[in-house]
């Protein structure tokens, strides 16, 4: 070959290989996503934890029965014997990318004694769950979302036995206060988020799990002390910890 | 020359100083936006661009200039004047959670709200009234992302009978409505004293006993929708999911026979010597069931 023709030759050569390379690069399959990490802690309460009252229910003899033996207080500060703050919600406010599926799991928010069991729930947005009335009396269940917001405040009667109401919010919210107009002490808090959530337990110990590496800002709530965030990194098969401590007023 | 200059920039100041005070609920752009919007009653059309000048005259100064029932007689007068940009109303045909018809909004208007400052506004024209329907909406961005509920079906209204009323004491028992409206429907039950609407004002239960008129209407029709519904925003439930639509008349009868009113109900309840509700007795065996039903909640 003639010098100017080899060095052609070598051109178009190396442009065909860079070319392949470039094309085999960007064709390159997403691999199977990496061992999902997650972040656990503890929520401590700093001081003494504000009285809970005892709730008084004569005005429902059938609830006042049950509780007879134990009387219950009202839940706005849940606090263990170590300063574990319990019933807070722990979740993701910035970086999740996840999958915009909603959970498949349909969890139960009953009414039993006159009270909401769970005090606090978690739920995907879009995510079904459902309300059950396990007292011999009636309730209403009336969630209070922000006045004017995404969700829908609505009311509905439910007597004893009837069957469950499926229910869904539509647009995160942190969080919807529920209530039931003729039992006024009856409160609880469902928190609607994007992304998984944990909720700490009476030790004041939550978990979250099934998040992907990554930078996350985690923000956790509690019904009287309001929020509070911090940064996390999440490192591949590595658990993360992130410990939150609110102050009593 | 320059004083003119100087006026016309003491103009725009002035108008920009009035533009960022109205800044409360909806944007003066967004509010412009909202003026597009359209009523359907009937074979009317209401247009919020049409309504303005009604608005401000008959209807500000309780629900104020945007809308969110802070007009200057608002703190004289209880009940409140609604608060349109919440979106959340009393008086529907449609489902708890979920937004009037046009049709159900140009009812209250022309109707009024008896027990309230809201007076009927039929003295102006089907077309006026349709026009301050659009006019209600446009204050609030709901109406963009929600569609109205499906009305509920309200069968056509039967004979009284002495079977029906005792039915519907029988459903007013389980149902427990004379936990809130007492056993004889006074208003008075063990939980009326904490009632509280959405923006935890106190509020209180419809007195049967002494009143003819509900605010969302007068007739059999209306209180058969009023506790099917709910009203939104005060403690007063929905029903549908628990009472099947022949029964619900059955309890409209009963109701009936606790008010003030001359009503054939009310003779026969006389005849059979009725007695009010013993709230400590047991439902009866033969108790209607409840009818299992899909109650979704999505939004629309």
């Amino acid at each position: 070959m003639t010098k100017p023709n080899r060095a052609r030759a070598i051109a178009i050569v190396s442009a065909i290989l860079l070319l392949t390379l470039v094309v085999t690069l960007s064709q390159r399959r997403v691999k199977a996503a990496p061992p999902e990490g997650g972040i656990s802690g503890t929520i401590k309460l700093e001081g003494t934890a504000p009285h809970q009252r005892p709730i008084d229910m004569s005005k429902e003899p059938a609830c006042a029965a049950v509780h007879k033996a134990n009387p219950v207080t009202t839940e706005n500060v849940v606090a263990g014997q170590d300063g574990g703050l319990k019933n807070v919600v722990v979740y993701i406010s910035e970086g999740w990318s996840g999958a915009a599926e909603a959970a498949t799991a349909t969890p139960t928010w009953d009414q039993k004694g006159c009270q909401y069991i769970p005090h606090v729930m978690g739920l995907d947005v879009n995510q079904h769950f459902k309300v059950t009335n396990s007292d011999p009396t009636s309730h209403n269940i009336h969630p209070m979302p922000k006045p004017g917001g995404p969700n829908h405040e609505w009311n509905k009667s439910q007597p004893s036995g009837a069957p469950p109401i499926d229910a869904v919010w539509g647009t995160e919210e942190v969080a919807i206060h529920v209530k039931c107009n003729i039992h006024p002490w009856m409160s609880g808090y469902m928190v609607v988020v994007k992304g998984p959530y944990g909720i700490s337990d009476e030790k004041g110990a939550y978990k979250i799990e099934n998040l992907p590496p990554g930078n996350y800002t985690l923000t956790a709530w509690q019904e009287t002390y309001g929020t509070q965030t911090q940064k996390v990194t999440v490192a591949a098969g590595k658990p993360a910890s992130a410990n939150f401590s609110f102050k009593a007023k | 020359m320059r004083t003119q200059q100087l006026k016309s920039i003491a103009c725009a100041v002035v108008v920009l100083a009035f533009s960022g005070i109205s800044s409360a609920q909806l944007t003066k752009s967004q509010e412009d936006e909202n003026l597009g919007m359209e009523a359907h009653v009937g074979k009317l059309t209401g247009h919020a661009r049409d309504a303005g000048t009604n608005y401000r005259r008959y209807c500000t100064g309780c629900h104020g200039d945007l809308g969110d029932g802070e007009g200057e007689n608002a703190q004289w007068i209880d009940p409140k004047p609604r608060n349109f940009t919440l979106a959340t109303f009393k008086c529907r045909s449609t489902p708890s959670g979920s937004l009037p018809t046009d049709n159900d909004l140009y009812d209250t208007v022309g109707r009024g709200l008896q027990s309230s400052n809201m007076p009927s506004w039929n003295p102006l024209s089907d077309q006026q009234r349709a026009d301050l329907v659009a006019y209600v909406k446009h204050f609030s961005e709901r109406w963009k992302t929600d569609k109205p509920g499906t009305p509920i079906e309200i069968p056509s209204e039967p004979a009284v009978t002495a079977d029906r009323i005792k039915s519907g004491q029988t459903l007013f028992q389980k149902l427990e409505c004379w936990k809130c409206h007492g056993v004889e429907g006074r208003g008075n039950g063990s939980s009326a004293d904490t009632l509280t609407d959405d923006q935890n004002r106190p509020i209180k239960p419809f007195n049967f006993h002494d009143q003819t008129k509900f605010k969302c209407g007068s007739e059999d029709r209306d209180l058969y929708r009023i506790f099917m519904t709910g009203l939104d925003g005060t403690p007063m439930p929905s029903f549908a999911d628990n009472v099947k639509p022949d029964e619900a008349w059955d309890l409209v009868f009963y109701l009936r026979t606790l008010q003030p009113l001359h009503t054939k109900a009310k003779e026969i309840a006389k005849q059979l010597g009725l007695k009010p509700v013993n709230p400590n007795a047991p439902a009866p065996a033969n108790a209607p069931a409840p009818q299992p039903q899909s109650n979704e909640n999505k939004p629309q």
